[in-house]
């Protein structure tokens, strides 16, 4: 029995954060109380008509721009036909046989080096409402419907079939998640459903040239679920091929507590959409001067601020590629590095420290409590000999904590490192009296030995004592005992 | 002086003058109304409370001096599928009892900029389709020229509305003929403006790529006044068409000499009623005595207008209507589940012919049919179109009968659809190209009236009202109304 390759493809649904909806001026803002951001258009009231948001138009041209697409110079819309309580019209109005942008790519990192995952097509259409249920939609007495959503610009990114396992896939939904923030077209939040990914996938026996049959999954809420789908989902169908089964080509949804796809009630079985051009919207003409504009104003990408990073700054490429991760991450660390030009240090408490405690208390780094200009301060507390290093993180922490700037933190715990040489001296001769064993090893060439008296200094300092000073007295005075 | 019996623009001067008021008007029609309602069935809802209230109100600007519109005070009924704020909309449709839309179509808008005297409003074939007003999903309306007879359709409740003295003019829809039929047959004025002319928002839609508003009304004067009023790009309709609105009163002159007029010979072929044909001949000649010429061209295509049109026009209807499903407004028949309640309320709430044609239009775009069918309608949809820029490289604008028929009898046709769908041959064709089509009064077959189309490119409604115009000056055929 030979080994399978897996083999998966990946549509990727993203909400565009434009001020109104796709052909209404109702509010695309998210949350709000239920049907308050509605208007007889988005509610598909007899006699209404869609009004195409040039917003909409502009972001998903930026996207397909980012996404090296190429961009359609005469597009149209179509309606996909289905019966939905949270589809007004109980038709979606979307783009089907001429999307907006076609052939593009992006480059993930794999463990063989860069690899090109080809997209196939990006295209705008508008969002559903949603369905509230008392417990589940089987079982619930009624249900009620909100239209806020209903009319959001969605844009709908499929990737062509060149993902070889679920961490390339993962690799894929974060580069693009990265790319579509670093345009600023969209919040790309999985937990508030503005990013939403859905997989294709089957198996082959490796070195096949030919696909086997798909499976769909949808209802994957986190890049962690997506891996663990995956896995589960292609373990299901080699399971079922090396007992010489067959896979059934369906719509499968990942359960999350259990920790597996189950087959969607297959009441779309087949399901014909109907398409068929909206007639109520004209074509749409993009012309290639317009395009340009577009990519004039198009913000720096992920890769090319990772390259920056390590051409100007000098930094690692490992740092450069967390640091471009999203462009919160590169935006905080750039404004902090425009208030304390050291690349290098800024990275390590941006990854570190600030990491940490940013995945500690599950904040975003936008809202982080520890703004750039406090970071910076820090640093030059640190360069001035203000503070050691390590009582730096414990500023950090209060910083983070409180909001407060770091010299009052300083200042009220009384943090100020001791530099007074004379007061440094007398705890060091104490402890130099205190340790004559270890000064002993020392002196036979045991340079760990010095550590062990340094920290014995910063303990009886609580670690205020400048290590510079403390390093050097801590040598004389070993040396003029032995006179 | 009967106020019944005037077109708008004489009415407009008398309330201008002083001489009649605009309350004194509205109770005139409404007077009218209670006389003859009960056997024409023209409206499906009055709002005389509301239409007196507006009377008052013009009376007192003018009273006040203001300068007001040319339609200020003049009594218009709707068509029952124009969306009007806090006014039930139902097309006829036991599906849309009760729905009260909260916003105004945009023609509704721009008429009550006018100030015009809304009376209420009137029937029409379900959801617009059909050509009889027999489909109304409530009672049929009746001819008023002869009771027995339909009004045409689908606008029937709005021809017969102006003919009968129950309004002084009228709004109706148009998808194939749905304007120029029921003016046609009830001897009024209708126009089907271009695709794109008048906006479509707020006009509950039936096939969106063919429906039009335009006017209905007792002579040519008032169709170009109302033109005026309703006509103009809206950026809430992305179809709307962006040219600029001429006046279109200043092309009603009586002057034709050289206008280069094409009959297609198809539009004159077997199936049109011989009386229907010497009424034709008869405009023939009285426009070659005032000057136009006259010759036979071809719309090599038309003849599939038929079988295209009922293709395109369902598809989109099967769309367009999916929305009726009893969860937001309107009928809902309750059923266990989602799925049961909308069979149930779409089987209860829809008639006949509208689920004949949804049934229709989603087999046309079914996977496996779609390219068979919708996609072949719009390739011929594309000849026709070519056909009338062919025809209008050598003519001003084509002359044919709006109607193959003079009215026939309620129930003659309604175990036929075929037959039914016959009745609109000459207008489905203009309906597809897009192209603006006038019906107008013409001539009688017996009691009955016939009404003859005048064809011409996109956005010249203005050249169509001119030689309609001038023929109504020289045939006065508008002068006869019937007797009730
Ligand atoms: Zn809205």
């Amino acid at each position: 029995m030979g080994k399978y390759e897996p083999v998966i493809g990946l549509e990727i649904h993203a909400e565009l954060k434009t001020e109104s909806k796709i052909f209404c001026p109702s509010s695309a803002r998210f949350g709000g109380e239920p049907n308050t951001y509605i208007c007889p258009v988005c509610l598909g009231l007899p006699g209404v008509l869609p009004v195409l948001n040039k917003k909409v138009v502009e972001y998903a041209v930026m996207a397909a721009l980012a996404l090296n697409c190429e961009i359609a110079r005469f597009c149209k819309f179509d309606r996909k036909n289905y019966y939905y309580p949270d589809l007004p019209k109980n038709y979606q109005i979307s783009q089907y046989d001429l999307p907006l942008a076609q052939y593009g790519f992006l480059e993930i990192d794999t463990e063989n080096g860069r690899k090109r995952i080809g997209i196939t097509r990006i295209h705008i259409e508008e969002d559903a409402g949603k369905l509230l249920h008392q417990g589940t939609v089987t079982t619930t007495p009624y249900s009620l419907v909100d239209y806020n959503r209903t009319g959001v610009p969605l844009l709908e990114i499929v990737s062509e079939p060149d993902m070889r396992s679920p961490e390339e896939a993962r690799a894929y939904a974060e580069k693009l998640r990265s790319i579509i923030q670093f345009t600023g077209i969209s919040d790309c939040k999985m937990e508030e459903g503005s990013l939403r990914v859905d997989a294709n996938v089957s198996v082959r026996p490796l070195g096949s040239k030919e696909l086997g049959v798909k499976t769909e999954i949808k209802n994957v809420n986190s890049f962690r679920a997506l891996v663990r789908a995956l896995e589960y989902e292609i373990e299901r169908q080699v399971a079922i091929l090396k007992d010489g089964g067959r896979i059934v080509q369906e719509t499968r949804t990942w359960d999350e507590g259990k920790g597996v796809t189950l087959p969607l009630r297959s009441k779309e079985e087949a399901h014909d959409y109907r398409y068929f051009p909206e007639p109520d919207l004209p074509p749409l003409v993009i012309t290639k001067e317009w395009v340009e504009e577009v990519y004039r104003g198009l913000p720096e990408l992920p890769d090319a601020r990772r390259e920056r990073y390590v051409r100007e700054y000098g930094l690692p490429a490992y740092d450069a590629g967390v640091l471009t991760a999203s462009r919160e991450v590169g935006d905080y660390f750039e404004a902090c590095l425009r208030l304390y030009p050291q690349p290098k240090t800024v990275s390590n408490w941006v990854m570190g420290e600030l990491a940490r405690l940013l995945n500690a208390t599950n904040t975003e780094i936008a809202d982080s409590p520890v703004k750039p200009e406090q970071l910076a301060d820090l640093l030059r507390l640190i360069d001035k000999g203000v503070v050691s290093g390590k009582i730096a993180k414990t500023v950090f922490e209060e910083v983070f904590r409180t909001g407060k700037d770091p010299q009052a933190v300083v200042k009220e715990q009384g943090l100020v490192q001791i530099t007074d040489e004379a007061a440094l001296k007398t705890i060091i001769d104490e402890v130099i009296a205190a340790n004559p064993k270890v000064v002993a090893d020392y002196r036979e060439g045991k340079e760990k030995a010095l550590g062990f008296l340094i920290g014995q200094v910063m303990k009886s300092t609580k670690g205020k004592a400048n290590p510079a000073i403390v390093n050097r007295l801590l040598k004389e005075g070993i040396e003029n005992k032995e006179i | 002086m009967d106020l019944c019996r005037m077109p708008a623009h004489e009415l407009g001067r008398l309330l201008r003058e002083r001489k009649v008021s605009a309350l004194e008007l509205t109770d005139a029609v409404f007077s009218r109304i209670d006389a003859v309602e009960d056997k024409v069935k023209a409206y499906l809802l009055l709002l005389r409370e509301e239409a007196r209230s507006q009377a008052r109100a013009v009376d007192a600007a003018l009273a006040a001096k203001e300068e007001l519109p040319p339609l200020a005070g003049v009594p218009l009924a709707v068509k029952d599928n124009l969306c009007m704020t806090g006014v039930e909309t139902t097309c006829a449709s036991k599906i849309l009892k009760g729905f009260v839309p909260p916003y105004d179509a945009t023609v509704i808008e721009r008429l009550k900029e006018q100030r015009v005297v809304f009376t209420g409003k009137t029937n029409m074939d379900e959801f617009a389709m059909g050509s009889s007003t027999e489909n109304s999903g409530f009672y049929p309306t009746a001819n008023p020229w002869d009771l027995k007879r339909v009004p045409g359709g689908s606008s029937g409740g709005s021809a017969a509305a102006v003919a009968a003295g129950e309004a002084v003019t009228a709004i109706g829809s148009d998808t194939g003929g749905s304007i120029r039929l029921p003016a046609a047959f009830c001897g009024v004025v209708g126009l089907k403006p271009t695709y794109g002319r008048v906006s479509r928002y707020g006009l509950v839609a039936f096939a969106s790529s063919l429906d039009q508003i335009g006017p209905i009304t007792r002579d040519v004067r008032d169709c170009a006044l109302l033109l005026n009023a309703i006509a103009g790009h809206d950026p809430r309709d992305s179809t709307s068409a962006p040219q600029e609105v001429p006046d279109y009163t200043e092309f009603l002159v009586p002057e034709i000499k050289g206008f280069r007029i094409g009959i297609p010979k198809e539009y004159v072929a077997e199936g049109i009623a011989p009386a229907v044909r010497d009424v034709l001949a008869e405009a023939v000649h009285l426009l070659t005595r005032m000057g136009a010429v006259v010759e036979e061209t071809s719309l090599p295509h038309v003849s599939y207008s038929l079988p295209a049109y009922y293709l395109i026009a369902p598809a989109e209807a099967s769309s367009n209507l999916a929305r009726y499903d009893g969860v937001r407004y309107g009928l809902r028949v309750e059923g266990e589940d989602v799925v049961t309640m909308y069979k149930k309320t779409r089987s209860r709430g829809f008639g006949a012919e509208v689920k004949r044609r949804i049934m229709l239009g989603t087999y046309a775009l079914s996977a496996g049919y779609y390219d068979a069918y919708y996609l072949k309608a719009l390739k011929v949809r594309t000849l026709i179109r070519r056909d009338f820029d062919a025809a209008f490289e050598r003519f001003d604008m084509l002359l044919s009968p709006t109607s193959p028929t003079p009215p026939f009898r309620i129930g003659e046709k309604v175990d036929d659809p075929l037959a039914m769908y016959l009745t609109d041959i000459c207008t489905l064709a203009v309906s597809l190209a897009g192209v603006p089509g006038l019906s107008i009064p013409a001539g009688f077959a017996g009691h009955l009236p016939v009404g003859i189309q005048l064809i011409g490119p996109p956005f010249t409604e203005g050249k169509l009202l001119r030689v309609a115009y001038a023929f109504e000056q020289e045939a006065g055929i508008t002068a006869k109304r019937p007797v009730l």
